[in-house]
């Protein structure tokens, strides 16, 4: 629509071209926030047979037998919650000390690009990449881990036996690698974002660089990283394919971690594709919790990071 | 102003006059020299102010006396500069040691965001200080030393970032001195504040002579006249004069100083 | 700073103990830094068995064959998955289609337009809304208008599924594009007679262009990756696709329900179909940062 509008072209139409191309600019973005309220009426809708068949019952019943028309998705729940917290665990601690590595001189530029190049790769690598080779990799490691700690640490509830491969710790290791490029990322920009004067400050004082870094820089920074650490916790929720690869999409609730487990996301995944009738309804409704608690966590991150940007600014 | 400060040298006790050296030294940020052979004597005690126009190594010497420049990649010197006959190059030396004994105050104020008296005690907690009637001590001692104690006396544990700009300066100053420093570096500490507070530092400095050493950047040739006792001129990474106050104001030396400090560059 | 001081550092500290204590912090200090490092390395370690797995298992069977033919059938050798390359470009390009136009024309009204209307900030809030919507909501959408309405699974389905996923991120780059033209071309152009929307066509869109790409070559290389929005969308397809009405096959689809099967040729094939994939992500990663460099 540029093109129609050139100067060679009579005045009458030159008019009409700016407005027109205004005109679709305001529909477009009209378009765009209509997007996200669409895709809640339809899944509300789609849902509602089994909003209005189980109520709030779906959230708390843990059985899920769609040839007897009976659905509940607590166990789904609580593997969602569960599989992403474990993530962040061990995610936190490493993006957190990825980021500070990138931020901080301890190597040469050329290998802090190196890593901070593989962080940005491991963000590339497609999930269902993830998942295959978790299936041939994590597995067998997290089968022979399991063993181990079945035999050594079987009194401690999250390692009763017996131990699977495809369990909640596979699914949630694999996590941790796909959500770490966020973990690593936010907390960077939150370290970078600390003024120089600052360390200068504690150095100037006689810091040395780790009492600089854990008693002023990351103090500072620290409403970013838990900004960060809450993006990534959302990503993780939402994360289906290589979950629905290693978990075992198991409905049974177990305090092990080398039991299978299911998420919400993964339930979706296994079962949509030749699912009739009320078990859409189901499925939708399984949907809807999912778009709530991740739109939730969300809202949240990006508050905490508002709320960064606002308490940096006043340092500046 | 001259007159003010020959009083101020004539009331106190002088010092050593090598309380701190500096020896034939070079200083390079990668490839590019930005201190030819500098030597000098900064004697005990007393107020020395290092003039001279942008770039021309001033700052680049006084971060050196604590070595703050080996923060920056690829940095390397020659020669030597030596506190109290003792090399702070010294590979025996600890370099946190020695900035805790060499203390500094930056162009803009940099409180943390903590409380004003989590600001002052951070040196004394990082070396491990754990006794509150220490800290206490330290924090009134400090604060009354910076004059800002009757100001902050009843809000010490709200955030420090709720002061004002020269109240967060002379802080900075408390949190320097509340570690004991022998030397008290001030790089350009007024150039960001308006000049009432301006006037409050500068009388600072001629209470702090009492018992620091003070070296001071500064831009504004006023300011040296009126708080310093010697003045060294530097230009394009040289020492072209250093001397009494009085005398590089009143009858500088070098043609390069008398230009600088007539306007006629810089 | 993180070297280690074996001599009492006695002359600069107060006390004795104040120097036994600096050095006691100097090896804290080293202990810090060494585990630092270490953890940061060990990120190298998942990366590169990836990267290799991927190669070692996906290049015997990577050959011109395989992007000519069709899967083979459970237990069969032989084959490849040339229907899923096809769909997999089908499917991305229909996402492009429709998601492009719509986030190019959005960035355009809330940076150009209105900046500060209600309508631009509703915008920005959505398009942040959505990125973190999960992928696979993206699918349950599609499903909901077009399989459900249609009544089968189509290459048009995943195409929608595809759209949604892209949105935010081409609409939110182009937003980031637009902001970093320099207000003075803009102001320079207008000092010059000229309207808004020569402005904008002339001046801003060919400046914003390098980074708008940019935008657009990451939601392609997030796309081609994603299987969740495609699984009960575009679903497979063992054969070649006739029409955008009938299931689809696509590579990530394909690398899921081969990962699974019993039969080691199918496995090797979904490593195969890996390599390609991870090889054109990246490829497409690279690009958009070289194209992006280019500009800055």
């Amino acid at each position: 629509m540029s093109r129609e509008s050139s100067d060679s072209k009579p005045i009458a139409e030159v008019r009409v071209g700016p407005d027109l191309f205004h005109a679709l600019c305001w529909v477009a973005s009209a378009l765009a926030v209509a997007t996200l309220a669409w895709i809640i009426y339809e899944i509300v809708t789609s849902a509602w047979p089994a909003i209005q068949k189980f109520g709030f019952g779906f959230l708390g019943s843990s059985s899920w037998v769609p040839n007897r028309e009976v659905f509940g998705v607590f166990p789904f729940i609580v593997g969602t919650v569960a599989s992403s917290f474990i993530a962040i665990l061990f995610a936190f601690p490493l993006g957190l000390a990825i980021a500070i590595f990138l931020s901080e001189n301890f190597l040469p530029a050329p290998v802090r690009q190196v890593i901070r190049f593989v962080v940005e790769m491991l963000a590339a690598i497609p999930s269902v990449v993830f998942g295959l080779w978790g299936i041939f990799v994590v597995i067998p490691i997290i089968k022979i881990f399991g063993d181990w700690a079945v035999k050594n640490l079987g009194g401690v509830p999250i390692f009763s036996g017996p131990a699977y491969g495809n369990s909640m710790l596979t699914a949630s290791v694999v996590l941790a690698l796909m959500i770490l490029p966020t973990v690593t990322a936010i907390s960077r920009n939150a370290l970078t974002a600390v003024p120089k004067t600052l360390r200068e400050g504690a150095y100037a004082l006689g810091a040395t660089r780790w009492e600089a870094i854990l008693g002023v820089i990351l103090p500072t920074a620290a409403p970013g990283v838990v900004a960060a650490t809450i993006l990534a916790l959302g990503r993780a929720m939402g994360e289906t394919m290589a979950v629905a690869m290693l978990i075992g999409n198991s409905s049974r609730l177990s305090w092990s971690l080398l039991s299978p487990g299911g998420t919400l996301a993964g339930l979706l995944a296994n079962q949509f594709g030749e699912a009739e009738g009320l078990q859409v309804n189901s499925l939708m409704y399984a949907a809807l919790i999912l778009v709530v608690i991740t739109l939730f966590v969300n809202v949240l991150g990006e508050l905490v990071l508002r709320y960064t940007q606002s308490q940096t600014a006043g340092i500046r | 102003m001259t007159e003010d400060a020959a009083r101020s040298s004539a009331t106190q006790t002088p010092g050593r006059p090598d309380f701190l050296t500096v020896r034939n030294f070079d200083f390079f940020y990668g490839k590019k020299q930005a201190l030819f052979d500098i030597n000098m004597d900064i004697p005990e005690k007393r107020v020395t102010a290092f003039i001279g126009p942008s770039g021309c190594g001033k700052s680049t010497l006084l971060r050196n006396f604590n070595r703050m420049n080996e923060l920056i990649e690829g940095v390397h010197y020659s020669g030597d500069i030596k506190l109290l006959g003792q090399s702070i190059y010294n590979k025996e030396v600890e370099v946190i040691a020695l900035r805790r004994s060499i203390g500094m105050v930056f162009q803009k104020s940099n409180p943390f965001p903590k409380s004003i008296y989590e600001n002052i005690v951070y040196g004394l907690r990082i070396s491990g200080e754990k006794k509150k009637s220490v800290l206490d001590e330290a924090v009134e001692r400090s604060l009354r030393g910076a004059a800002l104690w009757d100001e902050v006396k009843d809000r010490l544990h709200e955030s420090a970032l709720g002061l004002s700009g020269g109240q967060m300066q002379r802080l900075c100053i408390a949190r320097a001195i509340a570690n004991r420093p022998k030397v008290l570096l001030m790089d350009e500490p007024c150039s960001a504040l308006d000049p009432i507070a301006t006037v409050k530092v500068e009388e600072l400095i001629h209470e702090l002579k009492q018992e620091f050493t003070i070296v001071i950047v500064t831009h504004n040739m006023q300011q040296a006249t009126r708080c310093s006792d010697k003045t060294a001129f530097f230009y394009l990474g040289k020492l072209i004069e250093y001397a009494e106050t009085q005398k590089i104001f009143s009858n500088p030396g070098q043609k390069q100083t008398e230009d600088y400090i007539t306007g006629r560059f810089g | 700073m993180d070297n280690i001081v074996t001599h009492a550092p006695d002359f600069f500290s107060n006390s004795q103990a104040e120097a036994t204590k600096a050095i006691a912090r100097s090896l804290w200090n080293r202990v810090l830094t060494s585990v630092c490092v270490a953890l940061s390395l060990l990120t190298l370690v998942p990366l590169v068995s990836i990267i290799y797995l991927v190669l070692k298992n996906g290049l015997p069977l990577l050959s011109w064959s395989v992007f000519t033919q069709l899967p083979p059938a459970a237990g069969m050798v032989g084959g490849g998955f040339g229907n899923a390359v096809i769909g997999t470009i089908v499917m991305v390009g229909i996402g492009l289609l429709m998601s492009g136009p719509l986030g190019i024309l959005s960035a355009i009204y809330i940076n150009e337009y209105a900046p500060a209307s209600r309508l631009a900030q509703a915008v920005r809030i959505v398009a942040k809304l959505l990125t973190g919507i999960p992928s696979i909501i993206c699918g349950v959408f599609a499903f909901a208008i077009v399989v459900s309405t249609t009544g089968r699974f189509s290459a048009f389905a995943g195409g929608v599924a595809l759209a949604v996923l892209m949105l935010p991120t081409i609409l939110l780059t182009s937003e980031q594009a637009l902001m970093g033209v320099q207000s003075a071309f803009r102001e320079a152009s207008y000092g010059l007679g000229a309207t808004k929307f020569q402005t904008i066509v002339r001046i801003v869109l060919p400046d914003a262009l390098p980074a708008i790409m940019t935008g657009i070559m990451l939601a392609v290389a997030r796309a081609a990756g994603e299987t969740a929005p495609l699984i009960f969308t575009a679903l497979f397809s063992q054969f070649w696709a006739k029409s955008l009405s009938e299931p689809t096959a696509s590579l990530s689809v394909l690398i899921y329900n081969f990962s699974t099967v019993p039969f080691p040729h199918q496995i090797q094939m979904a490593w195969t179909a890996s390599l390609v994939l991870v090889a054109f992500v990246t490829l497409a990663n690279i690009t958009a940062q070289l194209v992006f460099s280019k500009k800055h």
